[in-house]
């Protein structure tokens, strides 16, 4: 069952004649990882930064097309290219959270890190806090390494420690889908193995859409793959269908190494 | 060839270095020697009717203060302005204008002040003073708070979005605390330059010899004062000129090495 529903939706960046994505059409499946795979440029982050509308951070921009979202309590698709409020803005990012590439841990204490998303969305009980920054912190498989120092500073942390402080915090406000953009690529390879292990728990939990660089990451943990090129989406299936039986020369190519 | 080259430009670059430490040895010494003879501890308890400089001091640490409770809160919230929500071309223009004003002679805003302040309000003030102050402190702060929050990485306020929070919480709770050494630092060496500024004071302020905390008359300075003693033709005036003159600059030195200090630890 898809959760986000992404059709004929085209994105242009503001004092840009041609659209960076043209006529994508894919789905982010319940309970499932999907990758998007492409050379630099092919605009899967830009893709990604779409699907929880950061961009309009920065003004400017135009978006066709539609991108549903089920909203859980009704089971309906609402279109988020519809938003224009600022609490439903707010309500959208707290649905869908994001990971980026650096970890980006804010200047304060762990506990405060992982509260901060719980205290925007109105809890102030200091128990209850207490009790989901903890929930938080064992789902980003992080509780152990920092149980006994959560008062101490974030920046702290190592590198890998401040990404997976990144994803409890994310995880925190129970969003119903995550997406990363390339959230290992400023890793070690231990880092980035215990992560991608995260993320494979986590989406017994929350749908997630991943933007990688790295293939054989892709290879390894989704469970859909999209490749794109060039503002296209090239072809979108089942991750094996992608990597062991192409249907598009270009994905092909790609995935074998012969460009990209 | 190109090693000899190489040597003549090291040397002469080695040279000038030298040259310009030396004439700040110099200065730094002259300064010790001349007002650690005449420097004693009696100057702080007295006021300068009495030979020493205690009401010059307090009275130069009000004005940089009322200065410091004018400038930082108005140029920060500009500096914010200009980093966050400034993006026309009005903002460019603020920004520009700031830049100039960081440069512009303190004698000219000096002038100013006396014009719209001192004249309307029939004669110089502590408030005047203080006002001139504020204006030479304002472009700094703007300035340090503009640049401090540009080094603020664009991922922490898009986390910060992403988690959910509206725009100003993300840059109060979030981007100004990641600045926030810089902006302290920023802000003492902005209050080091102004607590050692003459000439805003000269025709707003003016100093007095009496202790005084009424900002509605002339209010005493240590700057405005060691001129006006270096102008004495009696020797203990100049003696005391070159004790305060002493006296200020440990002061400056100590909160320039503080900021300094702030930013080295934030380094680490």
């Amino acid at each position: 069952m898809p959760v986000m529903n992404i059709q004929d939706f085209s994105f242009t960046y503001p004092n840009v004649s041609h659209p960076s994505l043209k006529n994508i059409n894919m789905k982010i499946r319940k309970n499932k990882i999907t990758a998007l795979i492409g050379p630099s440029g092919c605009g899967k982050s830009t893709l990604l930064r779409s699907m929880n509308r950061i961009h309009d951070l920065y003004p400017g921009n135009r978006y066709e097309g539609t991108i549903d979202l089920l909203n859980d309590s009704t089971q309906k698709m609402e279109n988020i290219l519809d938003i224009k409020k600022e609490n439903e803005f707010i309500e959208l990012r707290q649905r869908v959270g994001m990971i980026f590439q650096k970890p980006t841990p804010f200047p304060m204490s762990i506990f405060d890190n992982v509260a901060y998303g719980l205290k925007i969305a109105g809890i102030k009980n200091k128990s209850e806090l207490a009790g989901r920054v903890e929930q938080a912190l064992k789902d980003g498989a992080l509780w152990k390494e920092v149980n006994d120092r959560l008062d101490k500073s974030a920046m702290g942390l190592s590198g890998g420690q401040q990404q997976r402080l990144c994803i409890a915090r994310a995880v925190a406000v129970k969003p119903e889908v995550i997406l990363f953009d390339e959230p290992t690529s400023a890793l070690d390879p231990i880092s980035t193995g215990a992560i991608e292990e995260l993320l494979v728990e986590l989406k017994k939990d929350v749908s997630i859409a991943i933007v990688t660089h790295n293939m054989q990451q892709a290879s390894r943990i989704s469970d859909y793959t999209a490749f794109m090129y060039l503002g296209d989406l090239i072809e979108f299936d089942k991750t094996e269908s992608i990597f062991l039986n192409p249907k598009e020369k270009q994905t092909e190519d790609y995935i074998t190494g012969r460009f990209g | 060839m190109r090693l000899l080259i190489n040597k003549i430009v090291l040397g002469l670059s080695t040279l000038s270095a030298l040259i310009g430490l030396g004439f700040l040895a110099w200065i730094l010494i002259t300064l010790f020697i001349k007002g650690l003879g005449s420097f004693h501890f009696s100057l702080f308890l007295n006021d300068l009717i009495d030979g020493g400089l205690r009401n010059l001091i307090v009275g130069q640490f009000i004005l940089a203060g009322i200065a410091a409770a004018i400038g930082i809160p108005l140029g920060m919230v500009a500096g914010i302005y200009l980093q966050e929500y400034g993006r026309s071309r009005y903002a460019g223009l603020i920004r520009n204008l700031s830049d100039i004003m960081m440069s512009a002679p303190s004698i000219v805003i000096g002038a100013f002040v006396y014009a719209i302040v001192v004249v309307p309000s029939g004669g110089t003030s502590g408030f005047a003073g203080a006002i001139a102050l504020s204006i030479m402190m304002l472009p700094i702060v703007i300035n340090t708070t503009d640049n401090m929050l540009s080094l603020v990485p664009r991922e922490l306020r898009e986390a910060g979005i992403a988690l959910g929070a509206s725009k100003y919480r993300v840059i109060l709770d979030i981007v100004i605390k990641a600045a926030k050494v810089g902006i302290m630092t920023g802000i003492l060496l902005a209050f080091a330059r102004i607590i050692g500024e003459t000439a805003p004071l000269l025709f707003t302020s003016e100093t007095s010899n009496y202790f005084s905390l009424d900002l509605s008359e002339s209010f005493p300075s240590l700057t405005v004062s060691i001129y006006d003693l270096a102008n004495e033709p009696e020797e203990s005036s100049r003696d005391l000129a070159w004790a305060a003159s002493f006296i200020l600059t440990v002061l400056v030195l100590t909160i320039n090495l503080t900021g300094r200090y702030f930013t080295r630890n934030k380094k680490r």
